[in-house]
């Protein structure tokens, strides 16, 4: 493999502790190593630029069965937008929705290079794991949805960790997934039968548990296993004024619990668009901002990571396993709804949802999300996305960088909204001036998801030893700038290695890269009793044989498994 | 000595039934005995074992015989065709696997191909359904553990899907259908009494061609709005008593099929059934599914939503992807003349589609890939056999509820046949060399 | 106001994509430059000048920019699509796409056209003084956002799924009309001078059709109301006013649901 030096640019790295200091990266057998350890390299000239490890993107919707629904079912999503084949960039479409390819590349073109699929219905696995494969340059893994599954809700009834853990172990396997993800728990099996757990405490119909024995009892499981990552919670209540006080709820089921996980990470739950979940009021006539609340909590509790679910203004397809919200959604805004409910498993709803920026709505949860950034003491412990593409399509990530690093931004952006008193009476945002720099983003886009995730030791930063995932950009931080420079910049990366190899080359796509994907392998002891349950589950309630359920070997070409040891 | 294979998933229909036995001949070249296939996947399994079986390429001759030709050679046909035409039809695509689908749609990216799959002269009106109105669906496993209301509309599963009944629909014990089909409540609509009608507890007799009414019919009643004495035949009476009767249901789902999606109103039809379906979710659960076809119609659906952004009829011949029931569909396009060739891969449109369409097919440079001989092979300049996918060669392929299940391969092809994701693997690489890509 | 005259001189073997006829890719051109624009066969680009003679230079915007296109178009696709401004005048049958998408100025076809004219139709007038054919002032797939503004005039009959989605804007046959009128409507007015088959306003949430002539089928979701004396653009006579789709949402005003509105002449 080719050995790459880049030179004299302007890094920002938290894992080095480098805040934008003039230094040289040295790339060599698709790692990071010392600039004395290579010996003819390409040099890439970074004078003037700004340099980081590529982005990782902790939680966005990607690949599998509701995406290909989003994509599907709108055709308009795609009209006039398409960009044809071109040389070695295959055809690529879609805006909120995009296709695979335009899915790897857009990302590269952003300097991203590691990116979790959210949630991945066991069901529908196979599903996701092809679109992964047809997903260029990125690293991904998804995560399994545990929240609704009647194996979990029937184990935690009696408070069963052990067994638990060993079906969580088996189902990693068996879906190739990578962590526990729980999606409106209880809520989702509730809206099988048309209904809804709308907070902590709201039993599950029949299954004689609440959300909050299931959210503890994943935690505990996850730990017992040891995980890379935490369980990843999306709580009750999501998106409905007054909704804070669930949320609040939910971050208090981590207290106590300390991670028992050898790769690295500090936190035991991960909550994620914290955005849809910050909302004080009790009607969308009175919703405001409760952002404060949601970071007085989370600044003061290390065993919590979030991220922002940052809505970015745009027409865009929201898509969750909390079929009961979309249900809801559809309601609201009378667009076309998909729905699809997964035996055993979990649900899933799919709407188009227009944020306007002349909808006082809107615009609260645009400032919410900035919010919960900004008032944030540590911005390695929050992430940036925007739900992708619930709150925005991805592609506006450096539009969010530009927000959170320009007060003038965010003033132009008051500006153009219709009721901007309104908005500015119901928020924190107007009287909050801190602007981010470069240093705190690499923190919400590299080094805190890498670490969040247990991936520490291969993604976020620039230290020798890690993945050569390095992105260049055409930005000095060094040199005055307007808000959109740093947009245009972030947008539009001039050069991004994966693994060493240079996919992105002055802002054009340069190969398809060596994509791979990663899941969890983690060993338990011989559990009898939960083999024996999977049996007859599969015998009696399923609509496909166990036989036929495990995903196998050649729907992930290029595997990366990261095993973990719970048998001790 | 056999060997019996489980788990075998049968290649025939939307139901993709994944628990059929197998027995095989101990060197695995032969396929003895099929087990818990109905009859026509079992037939589908016996037929590969014909002795007759056309295990070269053969090319049309002037004289109308037929010549054998090799792979090598069909390989260039292929190729040389695809990349002279400006606008060929790459139709099928129902009856493989997703591997071969997702090399095809490199190929189809390549030449400027248009796309379109069976889903055209079947569900494809449902597909134009969901995109205007969506579609609040679930697995088939949901319908056999909740489902306490039926509706069949438009489709003979007794006919066309056998074991959905006994598998999903009606009879199946699941977790809170202890009863079985004691404690559903099955309704049928359909202008002819079909044997699936006849397991009906109430079967409403619609006029032909009066579908898009009586859904609408149905909406009114589920609102309390009065209605005509009649609507498509049938007394007003028995439309509301059908609508109470599928609102007081825990768990409604509709199943519909070609009768709605083919006949006057096409896509309207589905449109209103899909309202009706929304609208029970104001009062209990529902949920819709269309009673796919073909066994993997819906994974080639899938394999182009994540490559280009739509389920069928995707026209790629300006570079970048464009979609257009009623324009881009393969039965317009051939029509119209809009195509100046033809492959096909995985479907019979010598069999399915109208006379007018497959004398275009005829008149056209044509190449048919298909383990049988078909009408659609008879009409086409070369004619390349390949292995059974689901049974001598795997791959994923997705249910009609959109889930994925792998096939399985059970006996080796007859020496020396490739497989669809070989032979167009082969006409890719070819394709790029003629095209410098 | 500038006049540019297209020949057809050479049928295309498959279709014509011609996205290109129009005042605002014409506008600022003379002739050459015109010719030299783009239409694609299948994948295959070629030059406008290939397929017509071209004379006459542009305005120097789409409003100052008329172009009037001779010959036989029905194996010519999109004239007009997108237009914001000017004139188009098409001179034979043409076929699909006519100014879909359009949002200003105006065509007039002396002809027929096939499917998908006026397409997504944001603001303009699109006439026709021959047959529209199906998918007249529709949506395109998918989109809730259908015709939103502009007047659509066909001299004789429509196809099918006239108006779907429409929300503004006002269609005019002059003949009679296929199945699937102004489905999922949720506003504009459509006016059928002739016969209508069945299926009128279905799932139709807000928005008018006015039908002189006969219904075959009135949908079970529109109930009649009351007989009205109406006098608008030259029509004048006694309509029974039906109001639908029952089974349709409504949004409400003072508590009282607002429905769509059907009216059929029954008298002069």
């Amino acid at each position: 493999m080719a050995e790459y030096l880049i030179k004299n640019g302007f890094v920002f790295d938290p894992v080095l502790g480098i805040r934008g200091d003039q230094a040289d990266i040295a790339i060599k057998d698709g790692k990071i190593v010392e600039t004395n350890a290579i010996t003819n390299p390409k040099v890439i000239d970074a004078a003037g630029k700004t340099v980081m490890a590529g982005g990782v993107d902790i939680h966005a919707h990607v690949a599998g069965p509701k995406v290909n629904v989003g994509r599907n079912f709108r055709p308009e999503d795609k009209l006039f937008g398409y960009k044809p084949r071109n040389g070695i960039e295959r055809m690529q479409g879609g805006f909120s929705v995009p296709t695979t390819i335009r899915t790897g590349y857009n990302y590269a073109r952003m300097g991203y290079t590691t990116v979790m699929e959210a949630a991945m219905p066991p069901l529908y696995a196979r599903h996701t794991h092809e679109e992964m494969r047809d997903t260029p340059i990125l690293d991904q893994g998804a995560y399994p949805v545990f929240g609704n599954n009647w194996f979990v809700l029937e184990y935690l009834k009696n408070h069963e960790i052990e067994n638990t853990a060993a079906y969580i172990a088996w189902l990693l396997r068996a879906t190739k997934g990578y962590a526990v993800k729980v999606v409106n728990p209880g809520g989702t099996e509730a809206w099988a039968w048309g209904l809804n757990c709308e907070n902590v405490h709201d039993p599950v119909p029949y299954f004689d548990i609440t959300p909050a024995q299931i959210v503890t009892g994943l935690i505990e499981a996850n730990e017992y296993l040891g995980l890379p990552h935490s369980m990843h919670v999306h709580a009750n209540n999501l998106g409905n004024p007054g909704n804070y006080t669930t949320t609040l709820d939910t971050f208090k089921l981590s207290e106590g619990i300390k991670p028992k996980s050898k790769f690295g990470r500090d936190q035991v739950m991960h909550h994620t668009h914290v955005q849809f979940h910050s909302y004080g009021g009790d009607s969308w006539a009175n919703v405001d901002s409760r952002a404060r609340e949601i970071m007085d909590y989370v600044n003061s509790h290390d065993n919590i990571t979030i991220d922002m679910g940052q809505v970015t203004l745009d027409e865009t397809t929201t898509m969750t396993a909390d079929g009961p919200f979309e249900h809801h959604l559809t309601e609201l805004n009378h667009l076309k709804w998909a729905n699809a409910d997964v035996e055993l498993e979990t649900g899933s709803g799919v709407v188009p949802y227009v944020y306007s920026p002349n909808i006082k709505v809107c615009a609260i949860q645009w400032a919410i999300g900035l919010e919960l950034a900004l008032l944030a003491k540590d911005s390695s412990r929050i992430f940036l996305t925007t739900d992708h593409p619930n709150a925005g399509p991805f592609i506006r990530y450096p539009r969010v960088m530009k927000w959170l690093m320009s007060e003038e931004a965010r003033e132009q952006q008051f500006d153009a909204f219709k009721h901007k008193d309104k908005v500015i009476e119901a928020t924190n945002l107007a009287g909050i001036g801190r602007e981010l720099d470069l240093y705190e983003i690499a923190q919400m886009t590299r080094a805190g998801p890498a670490k969040s995730l247990g991936l520490a030791h291969m993604y976020g930063g620039l230290a020798p030893g890690l993945e050569a995932d390095v992105a260049v950009y055409d930005f000095n931080p060094n040199e005055p700038y307007a808000p959109d420079d740093i947009e245009k910049a972030f947008s539009n990366a001039e050069h991004l290695f994966k693994t060493g190899v240079q996919v992105v080359r002055d802002h054009e796509i340069a190969s398809n890269g060596n994509k791979r994907t990663l899941w969890v392998n983690a060993k338990v002891n011989e559990n009898p009793q939960v083999m024996r349950d999977v049996k007859e589950k599969f015998l009696r309630y399923y609509t496909v044989t166990l036989n036929n359920y495990e995903v196998t070997g050649h729907y992930l070409p290029n595997p990366y498994v990261i095993e973990v040891d719970a048998t001790q | 000595m056999t060997r019996t294979v489980t788990d075998v998933i049968c290649p025939f229909c939307g139901t993709l039934c994944d628990d059929l036995e197998v027995v095989v001949s101990d060197d695995e070249k032969d396929l003895l005995e099929v087990y818990n296939a109905c009859a026509i996947g079992a037939e589908k399994f016996l037929h590969s074992q014909a002795k007759d079986r056309i295990t070269r390429p053969r090319m049309r001759q002037e004289d109308g015989s037929w010549k054998e030709i090799s792979y090598d050679e069909a390989i260039e046909y292929t190729a040389r065709m695809l990349t002279d035409a400006k606008k060929p039809l790459m139709y099928g695509w129902s009856s493989t696997n997703c591997e071969a689908q997702a090399v095809g749609s490199e190929i189809g990216e390549i030449v400027g191909a248009i796309m379109d799959n069976t889903a055209t002269v079947c569900h494809g009106t449902s597909l134009i359904a969901v995109q205007d109105i969506g579609i609040p669906s679930c697995t088939l496993g949901e319908v056999k553990n909740r489902a306490d209301r039926i509706l069949f509309w438009g489709c003979n599963p007794a006919h066309a899907h056998p074991r959905h009944m006994s598998r999903y629909s009606i009879f199946p014990r699941g977790f809170f259908t202890g009863k079985g089909h004691t404690g559903r409540k099955v309704i049928v609509v359909d202008p002819r009494p079909t044997d699936t009608a006849s397991l009906a507890d109430v079967h409403l007799q619609v006029e032909q061609g009066r579908d898009y009414e009586l859904l609408d019919a149905l909406r009114v009643a589920f609102k309390g709005e009065k209605l005509p004495d009649f609507v498509a035949g049938i007394p007003k009476e028995k439309i509301y008593e059908a609508a109470e009767t599928l609102k007081s249901g825990r768990f409604a789902i509709i199943f519909f099929g070609m009768g709605v999606t083919q006949s006057l109103g096409k896509n309207h039809n589905i449109d209103e059934a899909i309202a009706v379906t929304r609208d029970l979710n104001e009062y209990t659960k529902a949920a819709i599914m269309p009673m796919r076809g073909h066994y993997n119609v819906t994974g080639s659906g899938q394999v182009w939503g994540w490559l280009f952004g739509f389920p069928y009829a995707v026209d790629l011949s300006r570079g970048f992807a464009r979609y257009n029931p009623g324009e881009t569909t393969a039965n317009d396009l051939l029509r119209r003349d809009e195509v100046d060739a033809v492959f096909v891969l995985g479907s019979d449109p010598g069999a399915h589609f109208p006379f007018s369409s497959v004398k275009k097919i005829y008149d056209r440079p044509s190449v048919a890939i298909d383990p049988h001989e078909t009408p659609t092979t008879e009409v086409c300049k070369v004619h390349v056999p390949v292995a059974f996918v689901g049974v001598e060669v795997g791959g994923c392929a997705y249910r009609m509820d959109n889930v994925p299940i792998e096939t399985r391969k059970v006996v080796e092809p007859p020496e020396g046949m490739m497989t669809d994701e070989e032979f167009l693997g082969r006409v890719l690489a070819r394709v790029k060399e003629i095209k410098g890509v | 106001m500038e006049t540019v005259t297209l020949t057809i001189k050479n049928q295309p073997d498959l279709y014509l994509e011609a996205d290109n006829i129009t005042p605002d890719a014409f506008a600022g051109k003379k002739a050459d430059e015109i010719a030299n624009l783009h239409v694609y066969v299948g994948r295959e680009q070629h030059r406008l000048g290939d397929f017509f003679e071209v004379s006459g230079n542009a305005g120097a915007t789409p409003e100052e920019t008329k172009i009037v296109v001779n010959g036989d178009l029905s194996r010519v696709k999109y004239i007009g699509m997108k237009m914001t401004g000017g004139e188009v005048v098409a001179n034979g049958n043409a076929d699909m796409y006519v100014g879909a998408w359009m949002q200003g100025g105006k065509i007039t076809v002396n002809g027929n056209v096939d499917a998908f004219a006026g397409t997504g139709m944001k603001d303009g007038e699109l006439v026709i003084n021959g047959n529209a054919g199906n998918y007249l002032g529709a949506a395109y797939r998918g989109d809730w956002r259908g015709m939103q503004g502009g007047k659509i005039t066909v001299k004789g009959n429509a196809g099918s799924d006239l108006g779907t989605f429409m929300n503004g804007g006002e269609i005019i046959v002059g003949g009679d009309v296929d199945v699937h009128v102004a489905t999922h409507a949720e506003g504009g007015k459509i006016v059928i001078k002739g016969n209508a088959k069945s299926r009128l306003g279905g799932q139709m949430v807000e928005g008018e059709i006015y039908v002189l002539g006969n219904i075959d089928v009135m949908m079970p979701g529109f109930a009649y109301r009351e007989d009205v004396d109406i006098e608008m653009d030259g029509i004048k006579g006694r309509f029974a006013l039906y109001e639908g789709d029952l089974g349709e949402r409504h949004r409400k005003r003072k508590g009282q649901p607002i429905y769509a509105k059907l009216y059929q002449q029954i008298g002069a």
